[in-house]
């Protein structure tokens, strides 16, 4: 890491996360035998063990590994969200996360958790109101705002959430998975509009499976396994050593 | 020059530390529309399936103290005097704040677990949002109790308006045990199943169905024991407001403010610790 002159926006100092997950029924443990291979209880998944890096602004930082490799741990680590159970993690300003796990109350309509959702992000109710009608164009669910979400397929949740999340300016912005929940047309316009965001915002964090995507935003790659930091560099060497790897 | 020092040289700070009380304070007053908002959903949501709608918020009520009304007042009515079916319909309908806020305040955090995954906001709110939605609905039943009670013969008169500093106790009372139970559950999860349990206990035993000065006469220093119990004397005070029942201690009042500021206190100050903890699990 050349450290000269350039702005650290996010420290990530050796971060471990630890989950105690309640294993519900047989949880198969292949080093115990006999009755005891089926045990039950708590389970503890130690899902990053021990990551660190420096973000520097202006910087957009793709994420790559293979399904739980720890990539949406480590990015809700740095929002604050999973406390980590050793080592740190410092920033700037409180990061934003754009993910896929944003669902608010299932039950209340699209127009209601448009409401929440920026109330909680810390927007004034009158804000809101302006933001509404932007909000509902950007997710194309007029038709549909006042339908429980729970009613909503899978990628109408996913653009409403993502509509919600990106309507704020953020410092730096963090990106999982959100790209990929929409349809294509729907792909195009979040780019854009995260291209938008990254341009006033110091660095970004894009999570993908798509090297694709990756390539054409991102001029620095962690790759992560099993919670361990595998490589970290410039975008084409990481991406041809992962693809290389499978 | 290792990573913390790098960050500390550059003025990082350590992303979910817990805020400073102050900070985290002005925090969740900025949230307070988010707290009031929440509450009105949620009660509006409640009853959206239901072919009734928000009508049911006003008949539930109703109907409860309908039925202790007649199992007590009515079927057992000789036996137990004729104020005792007003005794009963203020004891139920105050005790359902207590333990509705005990109740849901438990599941406040455990039960949005992806509001709380998803959105950074001071987590204090969830439980506050819930002790909000359980005051709106007990301001519509206190209407309930309120014509039920003109109706058997109670007329509103100056002592009525004590009512107002004597909620505002018993809220902030319940605020406290609902921010406690919020964090409870996020360590035990089995409580959320045992707190109903505890919170029905509570209802036998708080004097909000039988005179407890009256069941336990012959044990006297356990009578002397409930001038300690806050919901007891909050349903002790309100009785004789609105009954022109007996009096009651006045101190009652000293006792019961003390107890709100301790609860607000340890409630806050419990809840505010983990601050760092809750959404983890």
């Amino acid at each position: 890491m050349d450290g000269s002159d350039r702005r650290p926006v996010v420290v990530v100092d050796d971060v471990h996360v630890e989950y105690k997950v309640y294993a519900s029924g047989k949880a198969v443990n292949p080093n115990a035998k006999g009755l005891r291979r089926a045990t039950r209880g708590i389970r503890s998944v130690h899902a990053l063990k021990g990551v660190s890096f420096v973000a520097y602004a202006n910087e957009s930082i793709g994420v790559i590994g293979s399904n739980g490799s720890g990539k949406s741990t480590l990015m809700r680590a740095l929002v604050g969200l999973t406390p980590p159970s050793a080592g740190a993690v410092y920033a700037t300003s409180r990061p934003n996360l754009l993910g896929v796990g944003a669902a608010l109350l299932p039950d209340l309509s699209g127009e209601r958790n448009i409401v929440l959702g920026g109330l909680a992000l810390g927007f004034q109710k009158s804000e809101i109101t302006a933001l509404r009608d932007q909000i509902v164009e950007f997710a194309e669910l007029a038709e549909f705002i006042d339908l429980p979400m729970r009613t909503y397929s899978s990628g109408m949740q996913a653009r409403l959430k993502f509509a919600i999340a990106a309507s704020q300016q953020h410092d730096i912005l963090i990106v999982d998975e959100a790209l990929a929940v929409g349809d294509k047309r729907f792909q195009a316009r979040s780019e854009g509009r995260i291209r938008q965001i990254r341009d006033n915002a110091g660095t970004v964090f894009l999570v993908s499976h798509s090297m694709a995507s990756i390539r054409d935003t991102c001029d620095r790659v962690l790759w992560l396994n099993k919670g361990e930091l595998v490589m970290d560099g410039p975008t084409e060497d990481v991406v041809a050593a992962y693809l290389a790897s499978r | 020059m290792n990573l913390t020092e790098l960050a500390e040289q550059n003025g990082l700070h350590r992303v979910g530390a817990r805020p400073g009380l102050w900070s985290y304070l002005k925090q969740t007053w900025a949230r307070r529309d988010f707290i009031t908002t929440m509450a009105a959903y949620r009660m509006s949501v409640q009853n959206q399936q239901s072919r009734l709608g928000g009508v049911w918020l006003v008949l539930k009520p109703t109907l409860n103290a309908l039925i202790y009304g007649l199992i007590f007042g009515v079927l057992q009515g000789s036996s137990l005097g004729p104020g005792y079916a007003a005794f009963v319909v203020i004891g139920v309908f105050l005790f359902e704040f207590f333990s509705s806020c005990f109740v849901q305040g438990a599941k406040a955090i455990t039960g949005n677990r992806p509001l709380v995954q998803s959105l950074a906001f001071p987590r204090i709110s969830l439980p506050l949002a819930v002790v909000v939605e359980q005051f709106y609905s007990l301001m519509l039943s206190m209407v309930v109790m309120f014509a039920i009670l003109i109706m058997m013969g109670h007329f509103p008169n100056w002592k009525w308006l004590l009512m107002i500093p004597l909620v505002v106790l018993y809220t902030l009372f319940n605020t406290g045990v609902a921010m406690f139970t919020a964090r409870l559950t996020v360590h035990f999860r089995d409580l959320t199943q045992i707190l109903p349990f505890v919170s029905r206990l509570m209802f036998y035993t708080s004097g909000a169905l039988f005179d407890v000065t009256r069941i336990f006469a012959t044990y006297p220093w356990l009578v002397q024991l409930y001038d300690w119990h806050p919901v007891y004397q909050t349903l002790v005070i309100a009785r004789s407001l609105l009954m022109s029942d007996a009096a009651y201690n006045p101190l009652f009042w000293v006792y019961l403010s003390a107890w709100a500021v301790f609860a607000l206190v340890v409630g806050f100050a419990f809840f505010w610790v983990a601050e760092e903890r809750y959404g983890r699990e």
